[in-house]
């Protein structure tokens, strides 16, 4: 019985206070941009991920014979200079990219939130912690990303091996030059949610600081905080392409799109489709995303919820 | 206002001075040797002797003081000798900061890359403005019609898609395929008569249409925001009933208002220009701002890139400034005090 009353209680809330995967869910189904987003980005997330299972044709495995090949049946995107198929490639470079992406968000959203709580919920840190972050936006970010991968590319990968070391310098750097945003965000709702009364009440049973942070706040600042994942994501496939791009990323033997797109440009008079496909899959990415992040903030953004 | 604006400059300059700080403390703590890109067979002493003659036996806050020193005092000095004399062309005797690849002060070679980065990438932003205003305004006041679909659509679109995807692919279209534009920027180009000055039109079509293709499309998104916030406020319902024209409401009213955080967007936007600069000047291959940037890092050219990063910073810290004091002359709303 009392089991009964506690189910109909949680139905209840969940009706007037929907969980945040439920809000994602209304508000993507709700526009159509994004439900087509959806789709993309699904099958974008499949391909790479199952693609390489179902076509087992090795990227790095070189063949002059049939290299520079226009799209045919055997080579679906064609190949490259050394004859190396430009599916595979494709598939196996947004495996990274997408990695990097969800990685760098993660990172970034974790420190922009840590930021933005404590700068929130704790009056003495919020001056230093603001300062902090004005000082961050002040960089000249895409200069700075260039400067330190290239400071610390040589030593990261002699300790980590070529593949991951570039990996975990381009993650680290995406990830603490993009938190500014999430924390300015954070900050706002925590001022906010920290004066209402479950919270005045929690503190007035002994809860301790940690606690109210974690059991309270957190969870009701969670919808502006997915936004900016969902947009976070975005920003950081851009920024791996982008120094990919300007060859400053990872390196040709363990190719990202944007690397592709780099070293596909020495050969367009040649192969022009070359550059098409992982300029294609980079934009479609971004636009699937962006469309997500869209629907998401009209579902989150008071002003438009309540017309 | 005055208060305001001389509090804002106070607060700038211990920004700056971090700024500088961090990026002079993360390049020299940078496990990279400067020495490393020489050939090895050079004898570690005489190595050891080029490191003395770049100053690099010297203890770090040294250097950062000295460099500062340069930067902020003999530049400008140098700045105004040269504007009391512009005869003058005895070099100065002041320390300047000097880059180790090309041997030459740094501030030099920023100046003489400034134009081509202004003439391109400057150019596209006023493009990008002029395209995206009028869109942005038109969509919003017919909300849902078919044109704000379209209009929303490519301006998502365009800023989605990376500009050196576009780039890249307008060469493919312009250059390779059609044979109808140049595809290297060419910056020692000089307009004299009416032929050059069609070629320059068209080396600089693609670059500034590329460019102004992905401002449009971000400020478009926010001038549409902006015009739709207003709308429906209620200075417009009292125009209206006052028996205004709705032309006369839109430009006289509406877009008026709803100008004053797209200035605020556009000024905050200039330091993106040159941050947007390097991925250009990439594609296209002009000699500018973002080309040296890459050039000195590439050569480890560690005073360039040190001096050229904080160029950039003081650009953003400025122009966030002036957006400041911009919205607060635009909007009488709001009081400094």
């Amino acid at each position: 019985m009392a089991l009964n009353v506690r189910n109909e209680q949680a139905l209840h809330s969940a009706r007037i206070h929907p969980s945040p995967w439920m809000i994602v869910w209304v508000a993507i189904r709700s526009h159509k941009g994004a439900l087509v987003g959806a789709g993309v980005f699904a099958f974008i997330i499949l391909a790479v991920t199952i693609g390489p299972i179902l076509y087992t044709v090795d990227p790095q495995v070189p063949d002059v014979s049939i290299r520079n090949l226009s799209p045919s049946l055997a080579h679906p995107f064609g190949t490259d200079n050394l004859g190396r198929d430009m599916l595979a490639q494709v598939l196996s470079g947004g495996r990274i990219a997408i990695a990097v992406g969800f990685t760098a968000m993660v990172l970034s959203l974790v420190v922009g939130t840590a930021v933005g709580v404590l700068a929130g919920y704790f009056k003495w840190l919020d001056g230093p912690l603001m300062r902090l972050t004005d000082l961050f936006l002040a960089l000249p970010l895409l200069p700075l990303l260039l400067v330190i991968i290239m400071l610390f590319r040589d030593t990261l990968r002699a300790a980590f091996g070529p593949e991951m070391g570039i990996f975990f310098l381009i993650v680290f750097v995406i990830g603490i030059t993009s938190w500014m945003q999430t924390a300015r965000i954070v900050r706002g709702e925590t001022l906010a949610v920290k004066e209402r009364e479950f919270v005045l009440a929690a503190t007035s049973v002994g809860t301790s600081g940690m606690r109210i942070v974690f059991r309270h706040i957190l969870p009701n600042i969670l919808s502006p905080v997915m936004v900016s994942a969902t947009l976070g994501i975005a920003n950081a496939i851009i920024t791996e392409s982008t120094l990919s791009f300007l060859g400053l990323g990872f390196p040709p033997d363990f190719p990202t799109w944007g690397r592709l797109l780099f070293d596909g440009a020495n050969f367009i008079s040649i192969t022009p489709v070359r550059v098409l496909w992982p300029g294609l899959a980079i934009s479609l990415t971004v636009l699937s995303i962006n469309y997500i992040g869209d629907a998401l903030r009209d579902a989150v953004d008071p002003r438009v919820r309540n017309e | 206002m005055l208060k305001y604006l001389s509090r804002r400059l106070l607060f700038a300059i211990p920004t700056l001075i971090a700024i500088s700080f961090v990026l002079f403390a993360l390049l020299d703590l940078a496990p990279s040797d400067p020495t490393g890109s020489l050939p090895i067979t050079i004898p570690p002493e005489v190595r050891q002797e080029i490191r003395e003659s770049l100053g690099l036996d010297e203890p770090f806050l040294i250097r950062y003081v000295k460099w500062m020193n340069q930067f902020f005092i003999n530049e400008p000095l140098n700045l105004i000798d040269k504007i009391l004399d512009p005869n003058d062309t005895t070099p100065s005797s002041r320390l300047r900061v000097l880059s180790w690849q090309q041997r030459s002060p740094v501030v030099d070679l920023i100046v003489e890359r400034i134009p081509q980065t202004l003439w391109v990438v400057g150019f596209s932003y006023l493009v990008g403005i002029l395209i995206a205003l009028p869109i942005g305004v038109i969509s919003a006041y017919k909300q849902y019609s078919w044109f704000d679909q379209i209009g929303t659509f490519i301006s998502m679109v365009g800023f989605s898609v990376p500009t050196f995807f576009t780039g890249i692919l307008a060469i493919t279209i312009f250059s390779v395929a059609l044979s109808w534009l140049p595809s290297v920027y060419d910056t020692t180009h000089e307009v004299t008569d009416f032929s050059s000055l069609w070629f320059q039109i068209k080396q600089m079509a693609m670059p500034v249409l590329v460019l102004a293709f992905y401002n449009a499309a971000q400020l478009s998104r926010f001038m549409r925001a902006s015009v739709l916030e207003n709308l429906n406020l209620d200075y417009v319902r009292t125009a209206r009933a006052k028996g205004l024209k709705d032309r006369a409401i839109l430009i006289g009213h509406i877009l008026r208002n709803s100008m004053i955080p797209v200035v605020t967007m556009i000024a905050l936007g200039v330091p993106t220009i040159f941050g947007g600069a390097i991925v250009t000047e990439q594609i296209f291959r002009v000699n500018g701002l973002g080309a040296l940037l890459i050039d000195g890092i590439q050569a480890a050219d560690i005073p360039l890139v040190q001096t050229l990063t904080f160029v950039f910073a003081v650009l953003i810290v400025l122009f966030n400034l002036v957006a400041d004091v911009l919205y607060g002359i635009l909007d009488p709303r709001i009081r400094y005090s």
